[in-house]
């Protein structure tokens, strides 16, 4: 068994067997979590929802998948092909592919990296090559209009996300998720970094194109934004990926403030729950604040969001930044 | 060998990506493949054990110079019969840029040698017991602080700059004051008022219309509520 395990070829398909084992609840995941998107918003809004495939509409979210594979693909006349069905696979592969570093209990990450918040941030702000890309190869005005407002929104708003990374950064000491979770043993971050904390929700919102920032695809102006021009599978696959990027972006809102895999309060009943179960149940939770803003909040107009991300949130979070800083000065607290 | 495959595969596609760059004829293929050379020095960065460095390549090109080429180059309407007109005549002075450069190059690999103290830097880049961002942190934060700060410095001379250049306040343009919309009062109230009842009947007037209170001219406050 240990000749197994150091051996390339053994450690290879222990990667893939981990990958897979993280890949499959998570796909399974973003399936449900349509299904939750629609009964949430139909409870808040006084209907009932999908309730007609298997029981309380279990199996919509399969029947809708089946529906997606049976359609046709068509790439408009004039679109650049290669780009055009490149685009969708890349939005995909991006959502899955910040899942490598993303520890769900203490050691259980598939790659424990140095640098694990940067390698996140990197590929969170890759995420924009999906949506513009398509937006051009789709060789619609539409589309375009969309993609060149979903780059200008996402590329303003990791700007402040940055700043906040930095702040519990500082707090940390370390670029490793792990040692992020385990620095909050004795409190959750998001008490200490309280307006952060709203200030990165309020920018995953964004990064992820949720309402009220869904300017890129707001229907009411733009049709459908970037992917007016998509269909079957290629749809589904930007579907999933946003969907995808959702859970990622809470569990990230989870890694850092939310205490990670810890339970609130160390003790008897807490304790006993697996920190796997902890890490679920927060992003859950973070999963229901972004269909209850949905349901709750007019779309922007598009300066009040320029406005919002550069001269709200950028000078408030750099100036939350160096109050930190001071004050892990001053007192002493800052981490070796 | 793993590692010696991988870095021959990223200098193999960084190379080719680099010359299609210069060659491809849609400009938006060439800023995609600079963006896939991008990706491959980063692989050689991480080969070469600088994680950190290859993060920050990837987030600060990638995820943002290389975004604004793209927005900036899909938005152009490029004419390329247009630009070729000139070729005759920039073609001189371009080679010898060209030339200028290849022979820099060119001494840089016989000529030039690494400082005594590099070299042996060169051969131990991390530190023992130090990770990337520390070391890096260590040069650019302790030993070259003051030169560090001058850079910054001299890109925020360049922002401003910038900003100056193109902030125009063209007469006639509307803009939201919101300070002016959130003070304003009067105009604007909740007031219960009984079911079924007009507002007449109990008492309430709307404000007057603007035809009535016409020539006076009107003053615009956007996203104000009647």
């Amino acid at each position: 068994m240990d000749f197994f395990f150091n051996h390339p070829l053994g450690i290879l398909i222990l990667t893939v067997v981990k990958a897979l084992a993280l890949l499959v609840p998570l796909l399974i995941g973003v399936a449900y979590l349509t299904y939750a998107e629609r009964k949430v918003l139909a409870a808040m809004q006084l209907r009932k929802g999908p309730n007609v495939v298997g029981p309380f509409g279990l199996f919509q979210p399969f029947a809708d998948a089946i529906k997606m594979l049976m359609k046709e693909t068509i790439v408009p006349t004039g679109a650049n092909r290669l780009l055009f069905l490149f685009a969708p696979m890349l939005t995909f592969m991006l959502a899955m592919l910040a899942w490598a570093v993303i520890p769900v209990n203490d050691g259980w990450a598939i790659a424990d990296i140095n640098v694990g918040i940067l390698y996140l941030f990197a590929i969170s702000s890759l995420g924009v090559y999906g949506v513009i890309i398509a937006g051009w190869a789709s060789n619609s005005k539409y589309a375009f209009l969309g993609a060149l407002r979903s780059a200008a929104q996402m590329v303003s708003y990791e700007v402040s996300m940055g700043f906040v990374i930095v702040t519990v950064l500082l707090c940390v000491g370390s670029l490793n998720l792990t040692e992020i979770v385990r620095a909050q043993q004795n409190v959750w971050f998001v008490i200490p970094l309280f307006p952060m904390f709203v200030i990165f929700f309020i920018s995953t919102l964004a990064e992820t194109n949720r309402a009220p920032f869904d300017l890129p695809e707001g229907e009411s102006e733009l049709v459908a934004g970037f992917f007016v021009e998509y269909s079957s599978m290629s749809f589904a696959l930007f579907f999933l990926g946003e969907y995808a990027n959702m859970i990622l972006m809470s569990a990230l809102t989870t890694i850092l403030f939310l205490g990670g895999w810890l339970p609130p309060i160390d003790i008897a009943p807490f304790n006993w729950v697996p920190g796997p179960v902890w890490f679920v149940l927060k992003i859950c939770f973070c999963l229901f604040v972004f269909i209850w803003v949905r349901a709750t909040f007019p779309r922007y107009r598009y300066d009040q969001l320029m406005r919002l991300g550069w001269k709200v949130f950028l000078p408030f979070s750099l100036a939350w930044l160096v109050l930190t800083a001071a004050v892990l000065k001053l007192t002493g607290w800052l981490p070796a | 060998m793993i590692a010696a495959l991988a870095f021959y595969a990223f200098a193999a596609i960084l190379i080719a990506s680099a010359v299609m760059v210069v060659t491809a004829r849609n400009p938006v293929h060439a800023v995609l493949f600079l963006i896939l050379a991008f990706f491959n020095a980063a692989g050689l960065f991480l080969i070469a054990g600088a994680e950190f460095l290859a993060m920050i390549l990837v987030i600060v090109y990638v995820g943002a110079v290389a975004v604004l080429f793209l927005f900036v180059v899909m938005m152009l309407d490029i004419d390329f019969a247009q630009l070729r007109e000139g070729f005759q005549r920039y073609a001189p002075f371009g080679a010898v840029i060209g030339g200028i450069l290849l022979i820099e190059l060119f001494m840089a690999v016989t000529v030039w040698r690494f400082a005594p103290e590099a070299a042996t830097l060169r051969l131990n880049p991390n530190p023992e017991g130090v990770t990337n961002a520390e070391a890096l942190g260590r040069i650019l934060y302790t030993d070259y602080i003051y030169l560090f700060q001058a850079a910054g410095l001299i890109l925020l001379v360049a922002m401003i700059g910038a900003i100056v250049l193109t902030l125009r306040d063209r007469p006639g343009t509307r803009r939201q004051d919101i300070a002016a919309q959130v003070s304003r009062s009067g105009s604007v109230s909740v007031r219960r008022v009984p079911l079924g009842a007009g507002l007449k009947e109990i008492g309430i007037e709307r404000p007057p219309s603007p035809e009535e209170t016409a020539p006076k001219p009107i003053e615009h406050h956007h996203g104000g509520h009647h």
